[in-house]
């Protein structure tokens, strides 16, 4: 008996092949698009993770000689033995490659990313020579280099750099001395003075400032939530799927159940079936996901290029979560949907026939769950807003919302399909809302992916687009001083001061403090106020007299971390851990620092700081090459102490420019996906429809007006779901800036309109629509007459 | 009256019938609330013996016979078929019955699309694990299928697809064969030539055949005649 | 020791340790190998070998504080050879590693130190005697007045000592065998010092005065590959006499064991497999495994029969090679303390 069934169940995909392959197109796609961000997503953070281990160096302080010198070997020595926990590197570049050398058993754990024992014993790294890079670089590694080494590869060293022991570095780079030393972050106690050990040297204090490693995060943030909501779209394409594969042969299941065969069984062979095609469609979407993510990652790449000035691969790994969570996803959608249609077979009279009037009333009740369901979510995502708080609690709002949303657009589209046909005079019109409306029921699945894809597409670009505007403008307002000079003692700093005094049109000071306040660690800046601050900084709240107050040393500027942690705002007063107590006039928008910050006039920091010496100064100038050269002449300013900012700021805006391209791609793949779920339920409903079209074709209608009209259909729906998608988009986008972000980072992202790219949007979905629809209409326009003929002929 | 009466017109047989139906009732819910159909409905069939079950459109006579099928339950009343009270099995039970020992015949002949005519045909036969290829093709020969087998029913016309139904309903050797107006959607000569093969098939084996038909020409060819009015049995 | 083979089973291939080399004077890899009959020199031997592949320089110390309470102290730089020479400079083949370690009753910290050799990071010089790394140092116009100091981000200690007697050698004349299989070292110690000094704690700091013992060992083979781990005892009795036993536990038989007998006056006597028993009387969780930390210790040929007890059971040494050592007290026939060391309980 099994077979027999089965025989008769799977014989329905070999007479209708097409319908197959939509079926596993359908769940194909939205395993593609869910494994894809996925892969994206984890291959960046795997990305991140090796080069911030590799490269990274911000967390370590380190030592430097002063001026651009290197380190003798007895000046490691001698700090060693009074107690400094250094490590010391050189690193050169050889042959293309930066070749870092590194002194293993003083090197911090974890230093090159990579476990060193677990791949090469020790003993032959020191003795024999070993030298790890990436797998990729060792295909470009020319013959001689590296020449009776061991080649250690190792996915997690960042392309384009090579480690080996500092000895054998020391003697390809044909150096005596170290470029630099790493400072462990454990010292041992009584622990000799670096100015008396080793008076030449300096440390650099680990770099915590305009944290990129923050910004980064923020873009893995658009990416999870851009695979959140591609998950619901799957899902719901996944549902669209399965609903028509069991629509189109309730039939034959019904014939089957009057001619003996059980229920049980018969549920069992279905469920059998419907997972076996969802494994294929899945296995087929990871492999697709796996060329969206493979296309786009370059991308990514360069990305990761851009903020870590680093190679990283563009070569994507297979991970077991993204492929894994790919096939979990498209087979728990699968079964799901497949439970509730099983339920529906079991409770479906054995001999009711399919008539669409009948549907569209046994839905009344489905509408009503609908409606029910859609308030309580609504309901909730309310509740949600006021009084939740946390990371989780902001994506369980979006995802309330969205799914209220996708539930109400049902309701609201028959709302609206009832009032035109209401208003409509002409008899056509008249039956052409009407017929739409009966519609409504087999394409609303469809048209809740449309929603979901077009709002989450409006959102993310809501989102990645304010990003950039404010990191762009963010960038302007601290990278203002096109120049940046660092000097080493108080003596340079006098004498820079006054050489930047004549030659310069604006001159900044850096310099900072940590200390308590409000019972918070906090650091103190000093800010030498003029045309820049004025100019350049946005203040989120405070009157524009705040900088007159700041410089009559009146107030204090709070960033908006310090100022949320806490719990201050203009107007409040907040004591400094070293005496005086002050107003804050004012708080600015520091995007990416994960330190609370208070800024104090220059004059005011220097009376509560009088020891305090600027070593860093920004200087505003038209013409930094000149400005370098006189510094250099006057002060003996070494280059490489100077900073051209331009440079910096054009490296930080193309990440951003990356970013854009990847969720512009994002973009057309989850609308084609959401296009592809209205092309299915189209072709389900075309069958049934003959019968309803074929009485309207016998009262005059032409085949190819007919075919327009659906045509027309499809647009109206696709507008009226645009419409909706909006509004919704925008909440996404607003919950993401203002909730999800402040959650996760501490800071909130202003949010900017973009109708531009709206509307291309819409111009994106509507065409998704109307080639959607293209097909069926078309279908419908040359469907042979006896067919229609043929309804009349056997009254079904 | 009337209906105590069927039951008392053939208490003898009682033990013999092969389909007792007795005092079914059933009532559908409209939009004015609940509508009786059957209101105790009781009638029995023996083996080889055929009925034709008229009425007028809704009196309910398609009901009364998914209702000997097995493929709709009713509100009271009990049905036996060999013995064995439909109305008490599990659903499970109630498909193992309707497979080994009936066979349906229905208006819209309910083929499966997907599978070409000699495995529509062979398909009950074959969920019995009964399948005998030699009676199949005399089926087949004797409705003039031959040259159909392996198309597949949309390519057929109605009549061909019913012949198609009736061949499947023989082919599993059923112990009574419910029938619901076979003919009804063929044409007079094609009806009068279907009619004749599947009562010339019926009559070789000793089926009983209970048939619904609005047609009085139809039902002068069966053994008996029953007429479902007002609910009830006339 | 264990603890001390394991290293260099970090750092060396294994498996080229074959058995049987003893006696040829150097082993596959041209290693030197113990042999019988050598005589010391000093001080040149208090100094580096580094044609063997492990060394070491080894101070346990018991300590009473000014604040009553009882304190061990370990000191330790081990020598590692990558292969037998010493050219100097990048090219050298020599690793130095160091432990230090203070127990109190209620708590045990524990740092390491790792360093190349051969660019004066880390070394010993036998005269005027100085062994360091990094800032750690034990040095001394010779080994019987030292200086001591090592730290870490939350200890440190300064130590003087002085020693109260003679050199001693173990096995044979400082031959000391360590498997049936003839796997042996050069062993001597010093096991008889005063010492006083400050430990510095986060609490605080104290005085502390007490007796310490220095090994010297060195050897380029690893235990047996049948042996699992090893149980070391150091310990001074009230009186004056003193006993240095160890365990080898074999995997495929009875324990290998070996004693020095020391009397007050520094004579020696040594004992051969056999004659030192060790029995773990009771077990605590350590570090997730169970470390036995009360024992029953006996040497019939002296009348020993004692009871030893960590006074801190938890002296576990959380380091890149884990092993347990801390100061014991001695109860039974003989009461005193000492130093106990456990290696290769996984």
């Amino acid at each position: 008996m099994t077979r027999t069934c089965l025989f008769a169940l799977l014989s329905h995909w070999r007479r209708n092949p097409l319908q197959l392959i939509t079926f596993l197109t359908g769940l194909a796609l939205a395993t593609a698009l869910w494994s894809g961000v996925q892969a994206i997503n984890s291959e960046a953070r795997a990305s991140y993770d090796a080069a911030a281990a590799t490269l990274d160096e911000g967390q370590y302080d380190q030592i430097r000689a002063r001026g651009d010198g290197e380190i003798a070997l007895s000046s490691y020595i001698d700090l060693r033995r009074t107690g400094w926990q250094v490590s010391p590197i050189v690193e050169g570049e050889i042959e293309g490659l930066r070749l870092i050398g590194i002194e293993p058993l003083t090197a911090p754990g974890g230093f090159t990313g990579v476990q060193l024992d677990e791949q090469v014993s020790l003993g032959s790294f020191l003795s024999t020579g070993a030298v790890l890079i990436h797998p990729e670089t060792e295909e470009d590694l020319s013959g001689n280099l590296f020449q009776n080494m061991e080649i250690v590869t190792n996915r997690n060293v960042t392309p384009g750099l090579a480690f080996t022991d500092i000895a054998i570095a020391l003697e390809l780079l044909q150096r005596e001395r170290f470029s630099r030393l790493i400072v462990a972050d454990q010292q041992p106690l009584g622990r000799g003075i670096l100015e008396e050990v080793a008076p030449d040297l300096i440390v650099q204090k680990a770099e915590h400032t305009a944290d990129l490693g923050e910004m980064t995060d923020s873009f893995h943030l658009n990416l999870t939530a851009f695979g959140l909501l591609s998950f619901a779209v799957g899902i719901f394409i996944v549902h669209g799927a399965i609903g028509l594969a069991f629509e189109q042969r309730r039939g034959t299941i019904r014939t089957m159940r009057a001619l003996g065969v059980p229920l049980g069984k018969l549920t069992v062979l279905v469920a059998f079936e419907m997972m076996f095609l969802a494994l294929i469609g899945a296995l087929i979407g990871v492999a697709l996901g796996y060329f969206v993510a493979a296309s786009l990652l370059p991308d990514v790449a360069a990305t990761l290029r851009g903020l870590y000035g680093a190679d990283v691969t563009g070569t994507l790994n297979l991970r077991t979560e993204w492929w894994a969570s790919g096939l979990a996803i498209a087979l728990l959608g699968a079964f799901f949907a497949m439970t509730g249609k099983l339920w529906s077979i079991a409770r479906m009279p054995l001999l009711a026939s399919a008539k669409p009037r009948a549907w569209v009333i046994a839905t009344g009740r489905t509408r009503l769950f609908q409606a029910f369901g859609a308030l309580t979510l609504a309901a909730a995502a309310l509740i949600l807003l006021i009084y939740g708080s946390g990371l989780t609690a902001g994506f369980v709002l979006q995802g309330c919302l969205l799914t209220a949303a996708a539930l109400a657009l049902p309701l609201l589209l028959d709302r609206i399909l009832s009032l035109l046909q209401r208003s409509s005079r002409g008899v056509i019109s008249h039956w052409f809302w009407a017929d739409t409306r009966q519609q409504l029921p087999g394409l609303s699945l469809a048209l809740m992916a449309l929603l979901l894809a077009v709002a989450a597409n409006i959102g993310v670009s809501t989102m990645v687009s304010s990003f950039r505007l404010t990191f762009v403008e963010f960038l302007d307002q601290r990278l203002a001083p096109e120049l940046y000079i660092n000097v080493e003692d108080a003596a340079q700093s006098r004498a820079l001061d006054a050489a930047l005094e004549k030659h310069a049109r604006e001159s900044l000071i850096v310099l900072s403090t940590r200390s308590e306040a409000a019972g918070l660690p906090v650091e103190i800046e000093a800010l030498r106020l003029g045309e820049t601050y004025r100019e350049n900084w946005r203040l989120l709240d405070g009157s524009p007299k705040a900088w007159d107050w700041m410089e009559d040393g009146e107030g204090v500027l709070a960033n908006e971390q310090f100022a949320r942690r806490a719990g201050l705002w203009t107007g409040d007063r907040v004591t400094l851990q070293e005496g005086p107590e002050v107003e804050i006039v004012g708080v600015v928008g520091d995007y990416g620092n994960p330190l609370g910050q208070l800024y104090l006039d220059e004059t005011l920091f220097l009376s509560i700081y009088p020891d305090a010496v600027p070593v860093r100064f920004g200087a505003r100038t038209d013409d930094p090459i000149a400005l370098r050269d006189i510094l250099t002449a006057e002060l003996g300013i070494p280059a490489s102490a100077m900073t051209d900012q331009a440079a910096v700021k054009e490296f930080s805006l193309q990440v951003f420019e990356r970013t854009f391209t990847v969720t512009a791609a994002l973009n057309v793949l989850t609308l084609s996906v959401a296009g592809f779920a209205m092309l299915m339920s189209l072709l389900t409903l075309a069958d049934l429809r003959i019968p309803q079209l074929a009485p309207i074709w016998a009262l005059g209608l032409t085949r190819q007006k007919l075919g327009q009209l659906e045509l027309i259909r499809a647009v109206a729906l696709a507008a009226t779901v645009c419409l909706f998608a909006l509004p919704l988009g925008l909440a996404l986008a607003w919950i993401l800036l203002a909730i999800v972000n402040v959650e996760a980072f501490g800071w909130r992202l202003p949010m900017f309109l973009f109708p531009f790219e709206y509307a291309q949007l819409w111009l994106y979905a509507f065409f998704a629509a109307l080639l959607a629809a293209c097909w069926p209409a078309l279908r419908l326009a040359r469907t042979p007459a006896n067919a229609l003929l043929k309804v009349f002929a056997n009254e079904r | 009256m009337r209906q105590i009466g069927t039951t008392l017109v053939f208490p003898l047989l009682e033990t013999q019938s092969l389909l007792e139906l007795t005092r079914i009732e059933k009532s559908f819910v409209g939009n004015e609330g609940k509508i009786p159909v059957l209101k105790g409905v009781s009638l029995s069939l023996a083996a080889a013996e055929s009925v034709a079950l008229t009425g007028e459109s809704g009196s309910g006579k398609s009901t009364l016979l998914h209702i000997a099928g097995g493929l709709e339950s009713a509100d009271a009343g009990t049905v036996k078929l060999d013995d064995k009270d439909f109305s008490h099995l599990k659903e499970a039970e109630r498909a193992d019955l309707r497979r080994k020992k009936i066979g349906i015949v229905f208006q819209q002949f309910n083929l499966i699309p997907s599978i070409n005519v000699a495995a529509n045909i062979g398909f009950q036969a074959r969920l019995n694990g009964e399948f005998d290829a030699a009676y199949i093709d005399h089926l087949a020969e004797t409705l003039g299928l031959k040259a159909q087998l392996q198309s597949y029913p949309e390519t057929l016309s109605g009549g061909q697809q019913q012949r198609v139904a009736i061949a499947r309903s023989l082919a599993a050797r059923p112990k009574i064969i419910l029938a619901d107006e076979p003919t009804g959607n063929l044409d007079e000569t094609t009806a009068g030539v279907v009619l004749d093969q599947m009562l010339a098939l019926v009559s070789e084996t000793s089926a009983a055949l209970l048939m619904v038909t609005h047609s009085s020409t139809v039902a002068a060819r069966m053994q008996r005649k029953v007429h479902l009015s007002g609910g009830q049995l006339t | 020791m264990n603890a001390k083979a394991l290293l260099f089973c970090l750092l060396l291939p294994f498996s080229a340790m074959a058995q049987g080399f003893a006696g040829l004077g150097t082993d596959a890899e041209g290693f030197a190998i113990p042999v019988p009959g050598t005589q010391f020199s000093f001080p040149a031997d208090h100094g580096p070998h580094p044609n063997y592949r492990i060394e070491w320089w080894y101070l346990t110390a018991n300590l009473k504080g000014d604040d009553g309470r009882d304190y061990g102290l370990q000191w330790t730089l081990f020598r590692s050879a990558l292969a037998p020479k010493d050219d100097g400079g990048w090219k050298s083949s020599q690793i130095w590693f160091a432990h230090a370690a203070v127990t109190t009753p209620d708590a045990h910290y524990a740092t390491e130190r790792v360093a190349r050799g051969g660019i004066g990071q880390a070394g010993v010089r036998a005269s005027p005697f100085s062994a360091w790394i990094d800032e750690w140092y034990m040095r001394g116009d010779d080994l019987d007045r030292l200086r001591l100091s090592a730290q870490s981000h939350e200890f440190a200690y300064r130590m003087n000592l002085e020693a109260q007697g003679p050199l001693v050698f173990h096995g044979v004349d400082g031959f000391s065998v360590k498997s049936a299989e003839g796997q042996a070292s050069y062993y001597y110690s010093q096991p008889d010092y005063n010492i006083d000094g400050t430990l510095t704690l986060p609490d605080g700091d104290i005085k502390v005065t007490g007796t310490a013992w220095l090994d010297r060992e060195w050897s380029s083979q690893p235990l047996s590959d049948t042996q699992s781990g090893w149980d070391w005892f150091s310990l001074s009795f009230d009186g004056g006499a003193k006993m240095m036993g160890f365990r080898l536990r074999q995997t495929d038989g009875p324990d290998y064991t070996a004693a020095t007998w020391i009397t007050p006056d520094g004579e020696t006597e040594s004992f051969d497999d056999g004659a030192f028993i060790a029995v773990p009387q009771n077990q605590t969780e350590v570090a997730g495994r169970q470390i036995p930390t009360l024992w029953q210790v006996r040497l019939p040929d002296k009348s020993v029969d004692i009871i030893v007890e960590a006074i801190n059971p938890q002296a576990w040494m959380d380091l890149s090679i884990p092993y347990w050592e801390g100061p014991v007290q001695v109860r039974g026939s003989h009461i005193g303390k000492g130093y106990l060391e456990m290696t290769g309980y996984e």
